[in-house]
């Protein structure tokens, strides 16, 4: 993905060309407003159609607190588990050589390249009532589809890529003269991944866990195969914000979805400072 | 790990990187999707056809594909213009708009879902003022179409960013000296340069929109053979207990999702081969 945009070179324009320039800046703000900016706005006053009053009592119903709570415990599960496996790829896949190294990544990024709907169905089929382990799960009296470890597992299958696919690129990047010269000076491993990898790739892991979480707190179509929408039990916060719009109580269900979007602009805030500091320090 | 399989080095970790990461994935990734294969490949032939081309699907199939790809045809033109403007012009609020194209990677589908059905919407804003001139977009295949124009824009304009800056400016300025036309420029300069990218992006978000669920589920009205798309269909064979034919849908979806990741290797592949041929 591209970094922050680089500076624009000043030149002069002839007059056909400022004609030019206005029209395509004029076409790009208005499709971009149309597509970006009007939904955005939609969330944000259908919230708050029926005042402020009525977007806090929102936030009253005990239901959606459980919504926020689910969404919250699953990314605290997701994205450390799914940083460390990044860390590992990473590092196997960036210091060393070997035979099907290209196969391997494109097996990381598969997530990327499938339905979200796909990554519900295959953990149904194996952990449904009528999959592979059912049974088995069933006489131990385990619920893994329906219930919490569902989501997680589903949430750590669409998420699986994010953090790995922007540490692989940087780290092939910067080469390991520096950890070669570390172990040779007699450090351990730990202590050169933690002095001299870590800080290196630092802004980069931030980036990936960054976008990992986001996507961990937003997962939609993956989750709604294997929730089960059991109310204030098994409802993340985008299927509570579907409950709720299908019901038509469209208050509260632009009220949680705000609380989406401001994640999400959050997000975007952090991801351009990342890259902005990263771009300062030449990294 | 003896042998030819890995060049000697002398850091430490592979063992145990490598041992973790083939083992995640293949417990979190690859066995799920086999199981997918494998109970797919359970059904009889007979039994796979019956649900592969029983008429609401292939009906699901043509609105998923067809809206997919009209979608990355509107972004390849108007992501181009819009990477264009960022790349080659100055304007206030630049640096903004540069970070918001990102949005739609942030911002939860279901959040998009139902604001597009909201502003799209017979009521909405731009619903009414659609509706003046006879066109409705939310509850039928447009919506569906302008689901996935928000969706895949970012990969478009993403993909086409980087590819922009490196244009060598120095040949358009010569061709421009040399008397050609800046239309002349564009068509022979410009554009042999960013095709790539540009293909690259349409494929990413041709990709992305086939599988795409939750920004389409809510705006599209969902009515079988008409406004069902594949993913959606999937859900209701699984909410009918119907594991046999939601595995058959899905083992076709992901079929597809391979032919794709193919394709986009092989844009990519001849993209970079081009940048070489040129010298770069």
């Amino acid at each position: 993905m591209a970094r922050a945009a680089p500076r624009v070179e000043a030149r002069p324009f002839t007059r056909q060309a400022r004609v030019v320039r206005t029209l395509l800046i004029g076409v790009s703000l208005a499709f971009l407003g149309l597509l970006l900016a009007a939904p955005l706005g939609a969330v944000l006053a259908q919230a708050l159609a029926k005042g402020w009053m009525a977007y806090r009592e929102a936030f009253a119903d005990p239901d959606t607190l459980a919504a926020i709570r689910l969404t919250l415990l699953t990314a605290a599960v997701v994205v450390p588990v799914n940083t460390i496996f990044g860390i590992c790829a990473a590092w196997a896949i960036a210091k060393f050589e070997f035979m099907g190294k290209s196969l391997l990544i494109t097996l990381i990024d598969l997530p990327f390249a499938v339905s979200p709907v796909i990554a519900g169905l295959v953990f149904v089929l194996l952990f449904g009532a009528q999959g592979w382990f059912g049974p088995w799960l069933l006489e131990r009296d385990i619920q893994v589809i329906f219930a919490m470890p569902g989501i997680v597992l589903a949430t750590l299958f669409i998420t699986f890529p994010y953090v790995a696919r922007e540490l692989i690129p940087l780290m092939q990047q910067q080469g390991s003269d520096e950890e070669e010269a570390a172990i040779t000076l007699g450090a351990s491993a730990w202590v050169t991944f933690l002095r001299v990898t870590l800080p290196k790739i630092r802004w980069g892991l931030l980036y990936g866990i960054i976008l990992c979480n986001a996507r961990a707190m937003g997962e939609f179509g993956a989750v709604s195969v294997v929730s089960g929408h059991i109310r204030g039990l098994t409802n993340t916060m985008p299927l509570q914000v579907e409950i709720l719009y299908n019901e038509y109580n469209f208050v509260a269900a632009f009220a949680v979805a705000s609380l989406l979007a401001l994640l999400a602009i959050l997000t975007l805030v952090l991801k351009t400072l990342v890259e902005w500091r990263a771009g300062r320090r030449g990294a | 790990m003896a042998g030819g399989f890995r060049r000697p080095s002398v850091l430490p970790g592979f063992g145990l990187t490598f041992g973790f990461t083939t083992f995640f994935l293949s417990a979190l990734v690859l066995l799920p999707l086999a199981a997918l294969v494998v109970k797919a490949s359970s059904l009889t032939w007979h039994e796979f056809v019956a649900v592969m081309l029983d008429e609401r699907a292939v009906a699901s199939y043509r609105l998923s594909f067809g809206a997919a790809l009209v979608a990355a045809v509107v972004n390849a033109v108007f992501g181009f213009v819009v990477a264009w403007s960022l790349v080659r012009y100055d304007f206030p609020g630049r640096r903004l708009v540069d970070a918001v194209i990102d949005l739609p990677f942030a911002l939860p589908t279901a959040v998009s879902g139902i604001a597009l059905a909201t502003v799209f919407s017979p009521t909405g804003w731009l619903g009414q003022k659609l509706a003046l001139v006879g066109v409705q977009v939310a509850y039928t295949w447009l919506g569906v179409v302008v689901a996935l124009i928000l969706i895949g824009l970012p990969f478009v304009v993403r993909s086409v960013q980087p590819a922009l800056v490196e244009v060598q400016r120095d040949l358009e300025d010569a061709a421009e000296t040399l008397g050609a036309s800046p239309w002349q420029v564009f068509r022979r300069i410009v554009l042999p340069a960013v095709m790539p990218a540009v293909l690259t992006g349409f494929t990413l978000a041709f990709a992305r929109g086939i599988g795409e669920y939750g920004s389409v589920v809510f705006i599209s009205g969902n009515l079988p053979f008409k406004t069902e798309i594949t993913p959606l269909l999937i859900v209701i064979k699984l909410e009918q207990y119907d594991y046999d034919a939601a595995a058959a849908l899905g083992f076709i979806m992901l079929a597809m999702s391979f032919v794709m990741l193919f394709a986009i290797n092989l844009v990519q592949a001849w993209g970079r081969r081009r940048q070489v041929a040129a010298g770069r």
